[in-house]
């Protein structure tokens, strides 16, 4: 039977004594957690060895002897340490030893009962595993599949041969809590004896952030309390909030604000993520709005912006005027129908004077509005970019409701010509059965009918050109405002501490262990060293993602294209919450 | 001890097998790639630098030079740090000095073997290790396959299958006595 001991690399160089860890005996495997010097006295270890049992809940024990000779190998010493055995019993009992500060080990493994099949040894082969306590104590394993078998199990040690030693580690800090530099009874030796590090900046800042959690506590509660007032709850500014979205990122914000702040703790090692990860998001965000702020601020860029604005706006309202006269006429070698193609075209040209004549009524409050837009941006680039894009909306709201126009016309065109071309067939449709069914029509139904479907079919080029060209319109303010709500999305969701960890401290984020195996020599035990296998940039970012807006569009390619073809109106983006229709 | 062969590759090119032996239970199987010839890499760079100069004759402007340099450099550095590999093992280790590993618990192995797969145009075999299915005790959840890059023919396979064959075995004659 193969032993495999794990030994930490801080405890290489440490005096002869006792080895205390835990024994799993499903691997066969003893994790070593530290080593016990002398002198000690029994009583005491054991009743350490019980404290910490009952703290850590990990069954840690006295598992074997450790010799580490630096002058001529002593015979008293090694009869003394035989005799320990009988004092802490153990199955199986390890003998480590260490010659001369050399690279030769030696160990050995016994079992006190007599094995009951006759031709197993009375001794086992141990393969020593050397690991880092340092960094498998702060390292967070992340398994590749999801266990089925999570919820048996889960409050004692983890099945899965790597799972427990990482895990073994990790729930026995208290066994670390005392040194061998201590004044205490029992003097033992791990990764603390090294030199433990700290940081006087860390350790103020985890002082200081207990009140300032609870001042900024208060505050985003004020804020919430304001927000949630009765006021804002009447038609127009619900209606408001829910459509911009400026709003929807202010209340994300808002949200994860309130739970960095909270004063609980995090319960477990991916809730801490997520906090930290939100606290970089919302840092950075801020940072960039800042830039951008000094950036807008400086060289009166806001002053060359207001005074573009109009212009562009003139312009756009122009080449929507030439589109709709190109369209009168003959567009791309079509016959219109004089008739309707001239009303339709004159309804959308007044349109456009009313909407020039508002944007001119505008022209001189627009410097102040954008200075004051300007000033969002310390908020966060993200309330910027979210303003920019209701900016647009608002700005293309004639070309919003030339489509809406535009597809409500088509849309009664095509289901009056379906339910005609009905008629024209002798059918009919019936809601009671939702089915199509023969129906005998009189004379005069079947008359004025297909009449009403010859105008209706012989109408629909121009009513499907004008809908084509302003669908067309709509979707190219669609996709700009898709793109900016990328950008925005990428940079609320992107998990920026969990990557600064997976470059600076690529051992927390572990996916695995590699082996290297160390000196090997004939006759001696096999010893490997166990270093920490980081997790890939891509599962990084998989697993800790910060849950966004979800402003994705719900619906696919196909019944996007179902929805064109029948002229129903298509809204991109469903605000979170989806409370309207 | 140790013990080293040459194979060769699917391609052709030439693979160098170490084997190690520790103990009873634990061998070491390492593969070694040729190094980057400097034929291909001096056919590549003129083939770019060609190319680059006959654009800068038609359009006269010298950014396009510089910007070959620049994309040979560049193509250069990824392709040593991305496909490049030196050495395999469970671990990929690329020629500049990344290393990728994969590492399976032997518990969670069911068993070794060799598998036949269409390669675009050739039949190639490849050593594939077997998962349990943790729910399903006769079932398998995953196949991982090994040497993914280096890609070395059937007699190499079959030296690494006997060999990972009789570790299994002893590994199951052991764990079933007490």
């Amino acid at each position: 039977m193969v032993l495999k001991a794990f030994f930490p690399t801080c405890c290489v160089s440490a005096d002869s004594g006792l080895l205390v860890g835990r024994w799993v005996p499903e691997q066969s495997s003893a994790v070593v957690l530290a080593v016990l010097h002398f002198p000690f006295i029994p009583i005491q270890v054991k009743q350490l060895l019980a404290q910490v049992r009952q703290a850590s809940q990990v069954g840690v024990a006295v598992l074997g002897t450790w010799c580490h000779c630096r002058q001529e190998p002593e015979e008293s010493l090694g009869r003394f340490l035989e005799s320990l055995g009988a004092v802490f019993p153990h199955e199986p009992w390890l003998r480590l030893c260490r010659e001369r500060r050399g690279t030769f080990w030696s160990c050995e493994a016994t079992r006190r009962q007599a094995p009951t099949a006759p031709g197993a040894p009375g001794e086992d082969q141990v393969m020593l595993i050397f690991y880092d306590q340092r960094q498998v104590l702060l390292s967070q394993l992340h398994l590749p599949t999801v266990l089925s078998d999570r919820q048996a199990g889960a409050t004692t040690a983890s099945t899965g041969g790597l799972a427990a030693v990482f895990d073994t580690v990790a729930r026995s800090e208290v066994l670390f809590r005392s040194d061998r530099f201590d004044e205490g009874p029992v003097r033992l030796s791990h990764w603390q004896s090294e030199g433990v590090e700290a940081s006087i900046l860390a350790e103020l800042a985890k002082r200081a952030s207990g009140p300032i959690c609870l001042l900024l506590a208060s505050l985003l509660s004020l804020v919430s309390a304001v927000s949630a007032c009765r006021v804002f709850k009447l038609w127009p500014l619900s209606f408001l909030g829910s459509k911009l979205s400026t709003c929807e990122q202010l209340r994300h914000r808002l949200e994860q604000l309130t739970l960095i702040c909270s004063t609980r703790k995090a319960e477990n090692p991916a809730q801490l993520m997520r906090k930290a990860n939100t606290v970089a998001s919302v840092l950075l965000d801020v940072a960039l709005g800042l830039m951008l702020l000094s950036w807008l601020h400086g060289r009166s860029r806001i002053g060359h912006l207001a005074d573009a604005l109009v212009p562009v706006a003139d312009h756009v309202a122009e080449e929507l005027q030439h589109l709709l006269q190109w369209l009168m006429g003959a567009p791309a070698g079509l016959k219109m129908n004089r008739a309707l193609d001239q009303v339709l075209g004159r309804f959308f040209l007044y349109h456009i004077h009313l909407w020039i004549s508002y944007i001119h009524l505008m022209s001189p409050f627009v410097e102040h509005i954008l200075w004051h837009v300007g000033l969002s941006a310390c908020l966060g680039l993200t309330v910027a970019l979210s303003l920019l894009s209701d900016i647009i909306a608002l700005l293309t709201f004639h070309i919003y409701c030339f489509y809406v126009y535009g597809a409500r016309l088509y849309c009664l065109k095509i289901h009056g010509l379906s339910s005609l071309w009905r008629l024209f067939r002798g059918k009919k449709w019936n809601v009671l059965r939702q089915r199509v069914d023969s129906c005998s029509y009189d004379l005069d139904q079947l008359f004025i009918g297909t009449l009403l479907f010859t105008i209706l079919l012989f109408l629909l080029p121009t009513t499907a050109l004008y809908y084509l060209v302003f669908t067309l319109l709509r979707l190219l303010v669609v996709a700009v405002q898709g793109l900016i709500h990328l950008l925005v999305d990428l940079i609320n969701s992107l998990p920026l501490y969990s990557l600064g960890l997976r470059l600076c401290r690529p051992y927390r984020l572990a996916a695995g262990v590699k082996f290297r195996v160390l000196q090997h020599e004939a006759g001696r035990p096999l010893r490997l060293l166990m270093q920490i296998n980081p997790l890939p940039y891509s599962r990084v970012v998989h697993t800790y993602r910060l849950p966004s807006c979800g402003c994705h569009p719900k619906h696919s390619w196909g019944a996007l294209c179902r929805k064109l073809f029948f002229g129903e109106l298509i809204y991109p983006w469903r605000q979170r919450g989806d409370k309207q229709d | 001890m140790e013990n080293e062969r040459s194979f060769s590759d699917i391609c052709g090119g030439r693979l160098a097998l170490q084997r190690r032996y520790y103990s009873p239970s634990c061998r070491e199987f390492c593969l070694s790639c040729p190094g980057l010839s400097l034929r291909s890499l001096t056919a590549v760079t003129c083939t770019v630098r060609l190319a680059a100069y006959g654009l800068f004759t038609l359009c006269e402007n010298s950014m396009i030079l510089s910007a070959a340099i620049f994309i040979t450099l560049l193509g250069l550095l990824g392709y040593l740090h991305f496909v490049k590999i030196d050495q395999e093992t469970m671990t990929s280790s690329y020629a500049s000095g990344k290393e990728s590993t994969t590492f399976i618990e032997m518990g969670k192995v069911k068993d070794i073997v060799i598998n036949e797969a269409i390669y675009m145009q050739k039949v190639i075999y490849y050593l594939c290790i077997l998962l349990k299915d943790p729910v399903e005790p006769h079932g398998i959840s995953q196949v991982v396959p090994v040497f993914q890059s280096a890609k070395p023919r059937l007699d190499c396979l079959t030296e690494v299958y006997r060999s990972c064959q009789g570790i299994l075995a002893h590994q199951k004659a052991t764990s079933t006595s007490p």
